[in-house]
């Protein structure tokens, strides 16, 4: 019984994505070298902060199909949790990271543990509605300095203090990293027994619970995975900014930003967050730069237009342009 | 912290608790209607609110008066958004649920970069209107008339809605909720339903947000907070249910009065917000929702 | 009665509201057997397919699984029980090929990837899906999606099968094919039980029948005993059909 099965798609599959990530890991690890302008550079380090921030998301709202319009929350926790460790204890963020990451899985089984009862539009508006209530307990909460938010202070270059006087290139391959391994830990789990049951749960959950499946405890593996995920990546931010507040670390808009680009690229796609960020955050940042510096709206209409235009074009993703079988009911018609 | 100033903030509550649920109740008909919750809703409140400051700037016509101009105003819009936009989300094979939140969202986004670009980014309010500045005594209570006049006008709103909801074209759209595939079978067309859904559920908006213009800043992010209070509401109402939403926006605008009051004014919404839990948890399908 | 009983139904009753589904129904159901449930619409057989599947608690009675109780466990016990099942309308996970929608089956058994694989492969094979393998399920047609469900459901590994209305709404040939998976699903050993409303396409497959009417146990016996029987024909067929 336990013979090894003969190379099938799905494992040629598989062994094709190691491939492609690992070469584009290198692409993107030389990438930086020919481009030498601070501000590209900077734009490259949010676009891989988002890439694992809706890697992360997409484990919970794409393979599970749980769609969480909270996710700030997880954020902000890892980066308050980080900045108050360094801030107040010194406890460097190399290791203020993991706290965060675990207080991010805590906190999404926390919200999950209540929500997950809840169906559809129940359920988004609900972690909606606990991520709000958590920014206004925050914005009022002086111990953490309220809505002022926390500023870090500059000690030392250091890389497990994660400061630099030019901190641009170093946390372009912080960010790099953190991209990465947001990665295989979504590789790793879309092919594991969880990736097959999340996907499951999302399909229909009554022919799920008949193959034994778990639907709870899978939710809240899902919510735990995403969470840890996203937690880390606020306490990399925080870091990488210098200064956090509730609005920027907890806010709605955060919660949509970091879903976006799974949604753009491809829900329940192990590509999709990776391409999602690589079009929006460029997109996002550049129509602010150049039209946006007066604040006359034009960056947020082209960003609304792109996103509208986006999800109505292409309902199944961006990565359904290279053929990527789309992860949530439906064949790729291959109009390319 | 006498007897009558707590009536007084409970009723100025229950007052804000009516414009609360006519907004809801826009964005509850168009969900039960076809299961799209539209994340654009507070900018459609947005739109009114800066439609009566510009008419007002304009041709000096009273916010009151332009009751009628902006619901249909209003409508024309939420008409134009289902057509240009919502069906075709519901159109698309795939990820119909997700394609309609973020189109929605986008539509948001879009929305707040438009006002700002054509109304700028400066708060503005009108207090030369004929209600401005007027107060209503009862005994020792004080209440501020356009806020008084907001409730009643959106009282009379949701009781104009409850009587559509029982003629011919609220029957229509019953059968549309129940059944999508059956009623093109019995000659409705869902796209004209549809359509007039949006229609209304942006002019029902519409007239919260005259009504608000009276005493409410205006700018281009004012949508997001009645927004969110709207999809509480909704939610704790229970979606699709116009009762729901008239009990759910009475019982927030309460809430966040009394815990302004009691607590802290900054704090308003965590109150509204820990109800919503609380409720959520015995009800996730809300108060009047169908289980 | 039955010499070797691997299931048992023991005074089963379930009321929704004021309808009595089911009102003490007992059974027992053979080792290695095929055995039809069957009964006009409204009879019982749903309500009793779910309970036996863990999906619905009865109201009294319970139902014995090697001897161990199930009923009331829920679905996801009864399935580590043994306890397999397809469902009337299919519902096949669409968003994933044949492959991964029999995995999810064969992760109820196996927490590694590479024996569920294997043991999926097998069962697809054995179902006839070979081809199909790579293909959405949502791409299969209602046969293919049948299949499926069995297979799916055989993943599982159980020892016992309940197919709900499997034949029904099939071509001939479509339901001869059907029938013949039926019979290699008993011949690995595994003890079927079919729900289904129309008693001809069932009668010759099966070994034994039981048959519901209006939430009670009306007959059983083997296929010709049960046609046979007065009251069954009353049941199908109306009063001026009895002789």
């Amino acid at each position: 019984m336990a013979t090894s099965p003969r190379p099938n798609a799905i494992t040629r599959r598989r062994t094709r994505e190691l491939v492609v990530g690992a070469a584009l890991l290198v692409v993107l690890a030389l990438l930086p070298l020919p481009i030498a302008g601070t501000y590209l550079r900077g734009l490259m380090v949010l676009t891989l902060l988002y890439a694992g921030l809706a890697q992360g998301w997409n484990i919970l709202g794409g393979y599970c199909g749980q769609i969480s319009l909270g996710h700030a929350l997880y954020f902000g926790i890892g980066a308050y949790t980080s900045t108050l460790l360094y801030t107040r204890l010194g406890i460097p963020p190399t290791l203020g990271l993991f706290a965060g990451a675990a207080l991010g899985a805590l906190a999404a089984l926390a919200v999950g543990w209540p929500c997950f009862r809840l169906s559809g539009h129940y359920y988004a508006i609900a972690t909606l509605v606990v991520g709000l209530m958590v920014l206004l307990l925050v914005q009022n909460w002086g111990f953490v300095n309220a809505a002022m938010g926390i500023t870090i202070p500059f000690r030392t270059e250091s890389w497990v203090q994660l400061q630099f006087r030019v901190a641009v290139l170093p946390f372009y391959y912080v960010m790099l990293g953190y991209a990465a391994i947001a990665w295989i830990v979504a590789w790793v789990v879309e092919g594991s027994r969880w990736g097959y049951i999340w996907r499951a749960v999302k399909d229909d959950v009554a022919a799920a619970r008949s193959l034994a499946v778990r639907v709870f405890p899978s939710k809240m593996a899902a919510a735990a995975i995403s969470g840890a995920i996203v937690g880390a990546g606020g306490a990399l931010y925080a870091q990488y900014v210098g200064f956090i507040d509730p609005d920027s670390v907890l806010g709605l808009s955060l919660s949509v930003l970091i879903a976006l680009p799974a949604v753009v690229g491809g829900v329940g796609t192990l590509w999709g967050p990776l391409l999602g960020a690589a079009v929006l955050i460029p997109v996002q940042q550049l129509s602010v730069a150049w039209l946006g510096s007066s604040g006359n709206g034009v960056d947020l209409m082209i960003y609304g237009a792109l996103i509208m235009g986006l999800a109505l074009a292409r309902p199944q993703g961006l990565v359904s342009l290279f053929g990527v079988r789309s992860q949530a009911g439906g064949e790729v018609v291959d109009d390319a | 912290m006498t007897a009558s100033l707590v009536a007084q903030v409970a009723i100025g509550g229950l007052l804000m608790g009516l414009v609360y649920a006519l907004v809801a109740a826009g964005l509850s008909l168009i969900f039960g209607l076809m299961d799209v919750v539209n994340f654009a809703h507070g900018e459609l409140l947005m739109l009114a609110m800066y439609a009566v400051f510009e008419i007002h700037a304009a041709f000096g016509l009273d916010p009151l008066l332009q009751l009628p101009l902006v619901a249909a105003l209003l409508f024309g819009i939420g008409v134009a958004i289902y057509r240009l936009l919502i069906a075709r989300a519901l159109g698309v094979r795939f990820n119909t649920g997700m394609v309609q939140i973020f189109v929605t969202f986008g539509l948001s986004i879009f929305l707040v970069g438009a006002a700002q670009l054509a109304f700028g980014s400066d708060f503005r309010s009108i207090d030369n209107g004929v209600l401005s500045g007027r107060t209503v005594h009862l005994g020792q209570i004080v209440l501020p008339l356009p806020q008084v006049a907001a409730g009643l006008v959106c009282l009379l709103a949701f009781a104009a809605l409850m009587a559509i909801s029982r003629t011919e074209f609220g029957q229509a759209l019953e059968a549309t909720r129940e059944d999508r595939d059956a009623v093109a079978l019995i000659g409705i067309d869902r796209d004209r339903i549809f359509s007039l859904g949006w229609g209304i559920g942006a002019a029902t908006v519409g007239i919260a947000g005259v009504m608000l213009a009276n005493f409410y800043y205006i700018s281009p992010t004012v949508g997001s907070n009645f927004a969110l209070i709207a999809y509480v509401t909704v939610a704790l109402g229970g979606f699709g249910s116009l009762a729901g939403a008239l009990v759910a926006g009475l019982l927030i605008g309460l809430v966040e009065a009394l815990t302004a009051l009691f607590i802290d004014p900054s704090l308003k919404q965590v109150g509204v917000f820990a109800i919503y839990v609380a409720v959520l948890m015995f009800r996730p399908r809300g108060l009047f929702g169908r289980l | 009665m039955t010499p070797d009983p691997i299931l048992r139904i023991c005074n089963v009753s379930k009321t929704f509201g004021t309808v009595a589904a089911n009102v003490d129904v007992s059974f027992d159901v053979g080792r290695g057997e095929i055995l039809g449930l069957i009964g006009p619409n409204g009879a019982g057989k749903s309500s009793l397919f779910n309970a036996i599947a863990g999906a619905e608690t009865p109201d009294a009675g319970e139902i014995l699984l090697e001897g161990k109780r199930i009923s009331g466990l829920g679905a996801v016990a009864c399935t580590r029980a043994g306890i397999g099942r397809t469902f009337q309308v299919v519902r096949s996970f669409d968003s994933m090929t044949v492959l991964e929608n029999v995995m999810v089956g064969a992760f109820a058994r196996h927490a590694r990837t590479r024996p569920a694989m294997a043991q999926a492969l097998e069962v697809i094979a054995f179902c006839g899906l070979v081809p199909r393998a790579d293909v959405p399920a949502h791409a299969l047609t209602p046969p293919e999606k049948r299949r499926l469900e069995v297979a799916r459901a055989l993943a599982t590994q159980p020892s016992v099968l309940l197919l709900d209305e499997m034949l029904t709404g099939l071509t001939p040939t479509e339901a001869q094919a059907g029938m013949r998976l039926v019979r290699d699903v008993r011949a690995r050993g595994i003890t079927v039980l079919m729900v289904e409303h129309v008693m001809e396409v069932l009668l010759p497959l099966i070994d034994r029948a039981v048959v519901l009417h209006l939430g009670r146990k009306l007959a059983e016996g083997s296929p010709a005993e049960v046609v046979r029987n007065p009251d069954v024909i009353r049941a199908y067929l109306g009063d001026r059909y009895v002789a």
